[in-house]
């Protein structure tokens, strides 16, 4: 297990601050996971906003929602197991 | 009242909201008064093409959506800067939207008797 962070966040342009607490918030090492509303900052139109750390996006969420071309690896549900246990911490921003 | 503004601040599935707005506009019409539907913010993500949401367990919101026009509410406005800010443009959308600026915002206020944000 590292010891770097998951950062997962919810929430989408609505909320702009939530997405700069977490950028204001990564570590070297930490990953970020962009689940439900928070697929849309995946958007290429936002890519600029995530430097040297590319979000991870949950593909049910981006599916349903229409969003096709993601900025990001995208994950499944297993993924998002695995990036859980595989990092010390986890937060939710929402 | 007569006329119906219902705005919409909210992107679909996340939660209720978008749904609501779309079952309120589908009553006012029911009941024969004038709607219009003005997207806000996140609200303009309501019509990106290709939803499929099975595999997140909700049902699919562009079937109501494209019901719309059926029922005569074919009044839908869009936030310009919403788009703008989004990097999306009218014609990305699902179904046929009219742009509004803030002068247009200023206008649609007064044109409706109700003005309902959902």
């Amino acid at each position: 297990m590292s010891e770097s962070t998951l950062h997962i966040l919810n929430r989408g342009p609505n909320q702009p601050e939530l997405l700069q607490h977490l950028l204001d918030a990564l570590s070297a090492g930490d990953e970020i996971l962009l689940i439900e509303d928070g697929i849309y900052w995946a958007s290429e139109h936002f890519a600029e906003r995530f430097q040297s750390t590319q979000p991870k996006v949950l593909k049910a969420d981006a599916e349903a929602r229409g969003l096709t071309r993601i900025c990001g690896q995208t994950v499944d549900d297993a993924d998002f197991v695995e990036l859980c246990v595989n990092h010390r911490r986890s937060v939710s921003w929402c | 009242m007569n006329s119906f503004l219902i705005i919409s601040r909210n992107p679909p599935y996340g939660s209720a909201a978008a749904r609501e707005a779309l079952e309120l506009a589908l009553a006012c019409a029911l009941f024969d008064r004038e709607v219009a539907i003005l997207l806000l913010d996140d609200a303009v993500y309501q019509l990106l093409p290709g939803h499929n949401p099975s595999a997140i367990g909700q049902k699919n919101l562009a079937a109501m959506q494209q019901s719309l026009p059926l029922y005569d509410v074919d009044k839908i406005f869009v936030c310009q800067s919403s788009l703008e800010t989004r990097g999306l443009v009218t014609e990305a959308l699902a179904l046929p939207v009219t742009p509004v600026d803030s002068q247009g915002l200023k206008a649609l206020m007064r044109e409706y008797e109700a003005i309902i944000n959902v």
